[in-house]
């Protein structure tokens, strides 16, 4: 009110519209500014992948291309699968991502057991989680041979 | 026409040439300025270089950033053999890429020594809180910069690498899956991630890098630098002009530094490894980055749970608490600003130097040692 003698329109009333048309303006800007933002933060964020309705599908890999005691990773709906034959003969898969912070397992010959190289995780053949930083098991997936070929399906 | 003629009669001479561009640029304030700047001269000057030279390892990848900006090719299909072509048939290719290489580690080596230094000269005592907390930043931003360039080449190391360091703030309760999947541009690590850390890695981080870089420039100027605690008690120091004293001296270092790049890029070019392969395992041996190797082995030890809560989580909380603490400590640190000397937080800082040194070496020894 110091500046009362400089501004000649100073009338009782008038410092409550100011506030109000301050108001006004910063919440419009401030709409504006959302309505700036909002596509850009949705843009971030990337569509998700329809997970694909693929349950069962028949591997380029025959049942005897898999020795006893190794294993290999293929590709199931886009995800990795760890397929692998025991010692004793048993064909089995699991998830190849470690529970952990998602590296891809392996499967260990010399320990017969599953082992993740990133950050030293292990697994038994049953992708039960036995020693190391992984926090749940791998998941189980059903493996069939058909003819020659591995099927595989969601369990 | 007199036009221009002062009220005396005599005609003020018209700048032309080079002198009208210095009067147009204002250049003879600038020279003052810079003739003003002064460095102070006492037994712990030398460390006073480190800032320079970061900023020179900096200015070297901005350089070879963008020459190989002109060859590389930003997708899963691609990018490998754009880095091959580039390591292999473009003419001093190898050197620009492995300059490119090298120097983001002395850039990174260069960052963290300027950072201790700083802080154990106690720098970021007042009225110097906002060059420290713009520093702070600027050293988060260029471990971005690390870790998004790291998967450019789409190599097996990047493609694990990034796997993990995309899952670590999946941990985080809450918001953690979709910051990952906001980070990868999917719930998976992709081609669609290669798109996304490459805009990061050359438009998103070099805009903000600019920024926050340009006000700490200014406010290294503004505030002149910093005498330690320790001189500044015994008497008042002696100074050196900046130009062309301590600029000359930061130019044989800047000099050696080329030297140094030029000869690791010869005989030791960085190397390729092998593209990246979504289906294959991760190989044994894997790791990250030196700088991040820390972190890294700390990742290893934590088991899958403490006390009900998942291990890793734990992690990401103590290192971003620590995060915190480095970007607050002026204004935690009262004692240092008030003149007083503050032991605790060197010790503090002596123990997490240590501990990272410790996990560091741990990390290097080979598997066989820390396996169980």
């Amino acid at each position: 009110m110091s500046h009362a003698g400089v501004e000649p329109s100073a009338e009782p009333g008038d410092s409550s519209r100011r506030r109000w048309l301050t108001a006004l303006l910063s919440t419009s800007l401030g709409a504006t500014l959302v309505s700036f933002l909002y596509p850009v933060l949705r843009y971030l964020v990337p569509p998700l992948a329809s997970e694909p309705s693929l349950s069962e599908l028949e591997l380029d890999v025959k049942a005897s291309d898999i020795p006893p005691n190794s294993g290999r990773i293929v590709p199931f709906a886009g995800k990795a699968v760890l397929i692998f034959r025991t010692a004793a003969g048993e064909l089995k898969a699991l998830t190849a991502t470690c529970t952990h912070l998602a590296c891809t397992v392996q499967y260990r010959a010399e320990r017969s057991d599953i082992w993740c190289a990133c950050h030293n995780g292990v697994y038994d053949a049953n992708g039960t989680n036995t020693s190391g930083p992984p926090p749940r098991p791998l998941t189980k997936l059903d493996v069939n041979v058909r003819g020659e070929k591995i099927v595989l399906r969601r369990s | 026409m007199s036009s221009g003629a002062p009220e005396d009669g005599v005609p003020a001479p018209r700048p032309t040439g080079l002198a009208w561009v210095r009067d147009r640029l204002g250049w003879d304030g600038l020279a003052h300025l810079i003739a003003k700047k002064e460095v102070p001269i006492h037994r712990y000057t030398v460390y006073y270089y480190l800032g320079g030279m970061a900023l020179f390892l900096f200015l070297v990848q901005v350089a070879t950033g963008i020459l190989l900006l002109l060859y590389y090719r930003p997708s899963a299909a691609e990018a490998f053999e754009s880095v091959q072509y580039v390591m292999a048939e473009v003419p001093f290719g190898w050197l620009i890429r492995s300059i490119h290489s090298w120097g983001a580690n002395l850039f990174v080596g260069a960052v963290v020594l300027h950072l201790i230094s700083v802080y154990f000269l106690k720098a970021y005592r007042a009225p110097r809180e906002m060059t420290w907390i713009s520093g702070a930043i600027l050293l988060f931003l260029t471990l971005g910069f690390g870790f998004s360039g790291y998967l450019l080449p789409w190599n097996t190391l990047s493609y694990f690498a990034t796997k993990v360091g995309t899952d670590v703030p999946a941990q985080i309760p809450g918001i953690g899956p979709l910051l990952s999947q906001i980070l990868r541009g999917g719930s998976d690590v992709t081609g669609a991630t290669l798109s996304r850390f490459y805009g990061i890695h050359v438009a998103i981080l070099p805009a903000i890098t600019t920024l926050v870089l340009g006000i700490h420039l200014v406010l290294v100027q503004q505030k002149g630098m910093s005498v330690p605690p320790s001189i500044e008690r015994e008497r008042r120091p002696r100074t050196m002009r900046f130009v062309p004293d301590f600029l000359l001296r930061d130019m044989v270092g800047w000099l050696t530094a080329v030297a140094l790049l030029a000869a690791l890029a010869a005989f030791f070019p960085w190397e390729l490894g092998h593209k990246a392969d979504p289906f294959a395992p991760a190989p044994a041996g894997i790791r990250p980055e030196w700088y991040f190797l820390s972190m890294f082995q700390a990742l290893k030890y934590l088991p899958a749970e403490i006390a009900g809560v998942p291990g890793e989580m734990l992690g990401i909380f103590f290192f971003g608490a620590l995060a915190a603490v480095l970007v607050a400590v002026p204004l935690l640190d009262r004692g240092a600003s008030a003149g007083r000397s503050s032991p605790w937080w060197n010790r503090l800082a002596g123990v997490a130097i240590l501990g990272a040194i410790v996990l560091t070496i741990l990390a290097l020894l080979p598997p066989g040692k820390t396996s169980p």
